[in-house]
């Protein structure tokens, strides 16, 4: 910095005049209050304005929900999840009037299944990532080849509103749906059954919803993240379709090859490598964690040895512990969240503006 | 290569500080040099002309005037404020048409302003009376209700007129505002710029590579080359040489043989010297017709023509860029 530089926001210190290094400290202090004293500045004159990200969050829902994708997701996984709950509810209505001892046999609704179709919770594990990357997929990259994207960025908001906002909008069109799809099922398991959920049954499956909503939001980061780095929405969507066959499909097969081939050899050990191998996909962390979730029985997930179960008295777990239970797979779900869409926020920061 | 801020601008808080101001603002990309030592300084109801084929690093230096791209070196002020540390700021005060402005296809043209309003922080009632000024204001009333997807050219770019408005900026940047448009649509988007500079007062900056345009709305225009101003100034000045060159034309009798190029280019102060027809057009620093007469003379070369030409903007601009790439064209 020159002494003639007309930096009109604050004078060059004395220091800086006499041409002597300030401190990098002290440089930093000062940038940091800079930015402070910026941000109360703002909030006093801007009154009313709100966030940035709030703005393009609201934009995107609407337009979220008023697109023919959502509709579409909306009606396939509906079905799906219908077909699954009233072909669970025949299922049940048969076992129960054997066995009168079953815990919690409204949540049974959602994972149990008779054979062929597939329980409520595996639907929503195998068709939920669509939902996440129909929202996410087209997320930067359309607003690129619409050339919106300069003129967004050129209005008063921070560029990672941008991000942000979208991805805000994608959670909350997909936290919606699901809180419909699970509101919808259970009316129509509670009429079929005759049954009432009780409120520890409501919590679980409240629970549940969270836990589906980050598994999903797995998805909709990772759709985030392709959006950005791939120019053209048809490649990024076949990306993430690419990566969402792989994990839900094949991750189990995959562990099972890389067990054979590098696990240990005694019989238990191999299964135990191969489960946690197969802890890699997002989808099994969510298996895992809704297993427990909705079933109070559920004690351990992942592998048990008979000897580990010699004389255990079967018994059900309050709310608490079953999270406990798997709140490792929790942990993980969300961490897999949080990291992706760090990397999509930061490759989107980094990139330049004009393509 | 001008240098029309010799004097520094002392930030003493007298005065208006200039809509925009820059001092040796270069970016880089890697070993590409986008912008080469950039000083440049618009005022508050001025209009200005980057004139410059595609890729001299107009649209760069437009980012780093909005805090979207980050200078290398130098500095840059809008409305006295630093883009790279204040960008909200002076988001807020730029109201910005990118080339080819893009809208969101599926919503009305009412909307989309909408949009831009909410991400202003403008409220309701605000928005809506400035909406409703500017689609008329822009000649798009009766169509604003219209999916954007049905637009034309013309109209989108009218309604990024409209949009960058919103905001009631200080000052407005066109991107290449006249691409792609017809005669007719180019005429009522310039049209519309020379009206709001006129009565709105703001300063406008626009970039083009079409000159006719250019000089049309324009007070003064700066060339840029290959990131580089090389010259800058009103029309007038630009036509009678101030950042540009002198051209002499000479015809000679007899035939027009290489001896003469070389006899024209050993006079100082040439710096190129081209055929034209049956013309020598000699580029020079300053007015050399006596010494290329007397030179001519001595060589034993009669002269039937010599005269200093006129410089139209026309000419500076084809010197500049419409040659630009070729060995005649001496950016020293």
């Amino acid at each position: 910095m020159t002494s003639t530089s007309p930096d009109l926001s604050r004078g060059p210190t004395l220091r800086e005049r006499a041409g002597v290094p300030v401190r990098r400290v002290g440089g930093r202090l000062r940038r940091e209050l800079i930015r402070l004293s910026d941000r109360a500045a703002r909030a006093r004159t801007a009154g009313r304005r709100p966030a940035g990200w709030r703005t393009v969050a609201a934009k995107e829902f609407g337009d979220h929900l008023t697109s023919i994708r959502f509709v579409v997701l909306l009606v396939i996984i509906g079905l799906a999840g219908v077909a699954a709950v009233v072909a669970a509810a025949g299922f049940l209505r048969d076992a129960a009037s054997q066995a009168t001892d079953l815990p919690s046999p409204f949540l049974l609704l959602f994972t149990q299944s008779p054979e062929r179709i597939p329980s409520f919770v595996a639907l929503v594990g195998f068709l939920g990532p669509l939902l996440g990357i129909a929202f996410g997929f087209d997320a930067i990259n359309q607003e690129r080849s619409d050339q919106t994207l300069p003129r967004l960025v050129a209005q008063p908001i921070h560029r990672d509103d941008v991000v942000n906002g979208k991805f805000a909008a994608g959670l909350a069109v997909i936290g919606l749906t699901l809180v419909a799809l699970v509101a919808v099922t259970a009316g129509i398991g509670i009429v079929r059954m005759g049954i009432t959920p009780s409120a520890a049954d409501a919590l679980r499956l409240l629970l549940y919803l969270v836990v589906a909503l980050v598994y999903i939001g797995v998805w909709l980061a990772f759709a985030l993240l392709c959006s950005v780095l791939l120019r053209r929405p048809a490649t990024a969507a076949l990306v993430a379709i690419a990566a969402w066959l792989v994990f839900t499909l094949f991750a189990t097969l995959l562990a099972g090859l890389l067990a054979d081939g590098l696990g240990p050899s005694d019989e238990a050990g191999r299964a135990r490598f191969e489960h946690t191998v197969s802890q890699v996909s997002p989808t099994t962390l969510y298996e895992d964690a809704t297993a427990a979730l909705l079933n109070p029985q559920v004690r351990s997930v992942g592998l048990l040895l008979p000897e580990q179960l010699d004389r255990a008295v079967p018994g059900t777990l309050p709310v608490g512990q079953s999270l406990l239970v798997v709140w490792p797979q929790v942990t993980a779900l969300v961490a897999g969240c949080t990291l992706t869409f760090a990397a999509a926020y930061v490759a989107f920061l980094r990139q330049e503006v004009r393509a | 290569m001008t240098t029309e801020l010799s004097s520094p601008v002392v930030a003493d808080g007298t005065g208006p500080a200039p809509a925009i101001w820059t001092e040796g603002l270069t970016k880089r990309y890697g070993d590409l040099t986008a912008v080469d030592r950039l000083d440049l300084r618009i005022e508050p109801g001025e209009v200005f002309g980057l004139l410059g084929p595609n890729g001299a690093g107009k649209t760069t230096t437009i980012l780093m005037l909005l805090g979207l791209s980050e200078p290398t070196g130098g500095l840059v002020r809008v409305a006295g404020l630093d883009p790279t540390r204040q960008p909200l700021e002076v988001k807020r005060r730029i109201g910005y048409v990118p080339d080819s402005v893009g809208f969101y296809g599926g919503m009305t043209g009412r909307w989309n302003l909408r949009y831009t309003a909410a991400l202003n922080g403008l409220d309701r009632a605000t928005a809506e009376e400035r909406i409703e000024r500017l689609v008329d204001e822009v000649g798009l009333a009766d169509r604003a209700d219209d999916k954007v997807r049905v637009y034309s050219r013309g109209m989108r770019q009218r309604l990024g007129i409209a949009d960058a408005l919103i905001k009631d900026p200080d000052v407005l940047i066109l991107d290449e505002p006249t691409i792609g448009l017809d005669p007719h649509g180019a005429d009522q988007v310039l049209g519309l710029v020379r009206r709001l500079a006129a009565e709105r007062g703001v300063a406008v900056l626009l970039t083009s590579h079409l000159l006719g345009q250019v000089q049309a709305v324009c007070g003064r225009i700066g060339i840029f080359v290959r990131g580089r101003m090389v010259a800058c100034g009103t029309v007038d000045e630009l036509a009678a040489g101030h950042g540009g060159r002198l051209v002499v034309e000479v015809e000679v009798a007899g035939p027009a043989d290489a001896d003469v190029a070389a006899l024209l280019r050993d006079v100082p102060d040439v710096v190129d010297v081209r055929r034209e027809g049956t013309m020598w057009l000699v580029g020079a620093q300053r007015d050399v017709r006596l010494e290329i007469a007397e030179r001519l003379r001595e060589a034993g070369v009669t002269v039937v023509h010599l005269r200093r030409r006129a410089e139209e903007l026309g000419r500076i601009y084809r010197r500049y860029f419409a040659v630009e790439g070729s060995d005649d064209i001496d950016q020293s």
